[in-house]
């Protein structure tokens, strides 16, 4: 019974994650075949830095999501703020639709309809519409975090800060942003590795000049799978991997912190 | 001329009528208790008095001031939370230095005013621990030092003790009682704890249903309730009804037999409920008096609570210091002086 359970479980993680294994696995593969194993190396690492395009598409990718994740994480709160603490304004189940319907709005979609923007307005399509295009499907994801953290906060704190002296604007600095700090990271994060991650935004509302590296990946694999593109993905995915690993500590350490 | 003063303060939320044409007034360095159950309107004429609220109708002075319009952090007025809505990433010192450090005071003011209000509060020596290590005791006093910090006017304090278990909480009524009296700053309490109110207070305001009940000192409230209400919410009562009877003299007749009345303005025949406290009735062995039954016996340590019954299906609550000389099923005499309780009329 025992080790059916054990074996069910195996066969859970290495469907769930058996291909990534396999692909981080392969980055090391000494042998140009994807399919043969010839020997451990790093060497597709060190071809990685030679690669001009794929660490260009590096930088712009790791530049727009630091960028997006910034203007969203500000974004997200403005609008948390709105709809936490502005009481049932009379527009406000519309403003709690429209904020979070990028949530479950398809990505093709949405990309569509970025780019129509652009080119309406005619708006050069390159970084700024790249950073543009993230904040908006990312800020969506940091105001349902921001919105939990601002509902679970007691509202009598920042009375308290207020009735002693504190202007609304100081106790909201003073009081709620303290407070409010682990979510505020934590969003933050989540809308860097949205960024980081997204291909099919990106591809809809980017221009020549500026490619983004899962847009590269994707180029170069249309050509066939390298093991240098495995190196270039387990890298991301360590990375994505590290900076969700410190979301979910800063989250966890006020509720550890209370107990 | 009174320090806070209330007039006609109206104010509804919807449908729900929270403050109905509410007057009052606070002296300097009075103590003075709002005391209802919950849902009254107690707390939100707190809020009103701080500017969480604003009234519908009404207006809130203070020291002759208007405060319609002061937002809460320009009211020379602070307030102690229920839930004490301490700063958890400050320290004891700085949460209790938040006050003053808005109003500018410098370094070495803002050091030893907070050292000061550790003193008083006897929390020495704690000014750099952390919220979270901190005991239920000493958090309440962390948020009354904070609250008293700024020097207010006056203090308003939302369930101070509500939180705290038995022992501590009367521990801590004297400790405030003394705090208020050596500060003589005005203290307002908004408390559903009648023992609370009494213990601490100079005058109490009962509410319910968002209007005040009566206004007085805490034995004007207990001895001369002004409705049913107040004599049911604030303190033990026996409510016994009945009907006023004027021939010779005045008399409340109970189901249970006619009870000689000192003064009585009903008129003859009148519907009545009689209040009688359980310690205002004599029980004896013999002699005139209602006859009753010892239902239950229940030891309090300086008195016992009896249960009499009187007649079928009424018992009264008589409270007596010797009560353990009575025995359950024992038949027993009561005296209730033509002097003792109130009688209010049926119309309320």
């Amino acid at each position: 019974m025992r080790f059916a359970r054990s074996l069910v479980l195996l066969l859970g993680f290495a469907f769930l994650y058996g291909p990534i294994l396999i692909l981080a696995a392969m980055s090391f593969n000494a042998s140009k075949l994807v399919t043969v194993w010839g020997g451990f190396s790093t060497k597709w690492y060190v071809a990685l830095l030679d690669d001009a395009a794929t660490l260009n598409a590096a930088k712009i990718s790791l530049s727009v999501a630091a960028l997006s994740a910034a203007i969203a994480t500000l974004l997200g709160l403005a609008a948390a703020v709105a709809l936490a603490r502005f009481g049932g304004f009379r527009t406000r189940g519309l403003f709690f639709g429209a904020v979070h319907a990028p949530l479950v709005l398809p990505e093709v979609v949405l990309g569509l309809a970025l780019l129509s923007a652009f080119v309406a307005f005619g708006f050069e399509r390159g970084f700024v519409t790249l950073v543009i295009a993230h904040a908006t499907f990312t800020m969506c994801f940091t105001s349902v975090v921001l919105l939990a953290a601002l509902r679970g906060l007691d509202p009598s704190q920042e009375e308290a800060a207020m009735d002693l002296g504190a202007t609304p604007m100081r106790a909201f600095a003073l009081v709620v942003l303290p407070a409010i700090a682990p979510s505020l990271a934590s969003a933050f994060l989540l809308a860097f590795t949205l960024s980081l991650d997204d291909l099919v935004i990106a591809s809809f509302t980017t221009g020549p000049g500026a490619t983004t590296l899962p847009m590269r990946i994707y180029s170069q694999v249309r050509l066939g799978v390298t093991p240098e593109v495995n190196a270039i993905s387990t890298l991301l995915l360590a990375f994505v991997g590290i900076i969700l690993a410190i979301s979910a500590l800063a989250l966890n350490r006020p509720a550890r912190d209370l107990a | 001329m009174p320090l806070l003063s209330v007039e006609h303060a109206s104010k509804r939320f919807g449908a729900v009528v929270a403050l109905d044409d509410v007057s009052l007034t606070v002296d300097s360095g009075e103590f003075f208790a709002l005391l209802g159950p919950s849902g009254c309107g107690k707390t939100t004429l707190m809020r009103l008095v701080a500017g969480f609220e604003t009234p519908d109708s009404g207006r809130v002075t203070l020291a002759g001031q208007d405060l319609a319009g002061a937002p809460p952090h320009r009211r020379p007025v602070n307030m102690m939370f229920q839930s004490y809505a301490l700063f958890p990433h400050l320290n004891v010192f700085d949460n209790i230095a938040f006050g003053l450090r808005r109003q500018g005071a410098s370094r070495v003011a803002i050091q030893s005013r907070v050292a000061e209000l550790l003193d008083i509060v006897q929390m020495q020596n704690l000014g750099a621990r952390r919220i979270e290590q901190l005991s239920g005791g000493q958090r309440q006093r962390v948020a009354l030092a904070r609250a008293l910090a700024p020097g207010p006017s006056l203090l308003l304090l939302d369930e101070p003790l509500a939180a705290l278990d038995r022992k501590l909480r009367e521990e801590m009524q004297f400790q405030l009682k003394d705090i208020q009296r050596r500060l003589k700053t005005s203290f307002v309490i908004v408390t559903h704890d009648q023992d609370e109110a009494l213990a601490l207070a100079d005058r109490i305001a009962v509410m319910r249903a968002g209007k005040i009940e009566q206004i007085g000192s805490p034995p004007e409230i207990y001895e001369r309730p002004a409705s049913r209400f107040v004599a049911g919410f604030v303190g033990a009562t026996n409510m016994i009804e009945g009907f006023v009877a004027r021939d010779d003299g005045g008399w409340f007749v109970a189901p249970f037999g006619r009870l000689k009345r000192a003064d009585c303005a009903l008129r003859d025949g009148a519907r009545a409920a009689l209040s009688l406290r359980p310690e205002q009735i004599v029980v004896a062995r013999d002699g005139e008096g209602v006859p009753g039954v010892v239902e239950d016996i229940a030891f309090r340590g300086e008195t016992t609570q009896l249960r009499i019954g009187v007649a079928a299906r009424q018992a009264l609550r008589v409270s007596c210091t010797n009560g353990n000389r009575f025995s359950l099923g024992e038949p027993v005499r009561l005296m209730i002086a033509p002097d003792a309780g109130v009688l209010f009329a049926e119309a309320e």
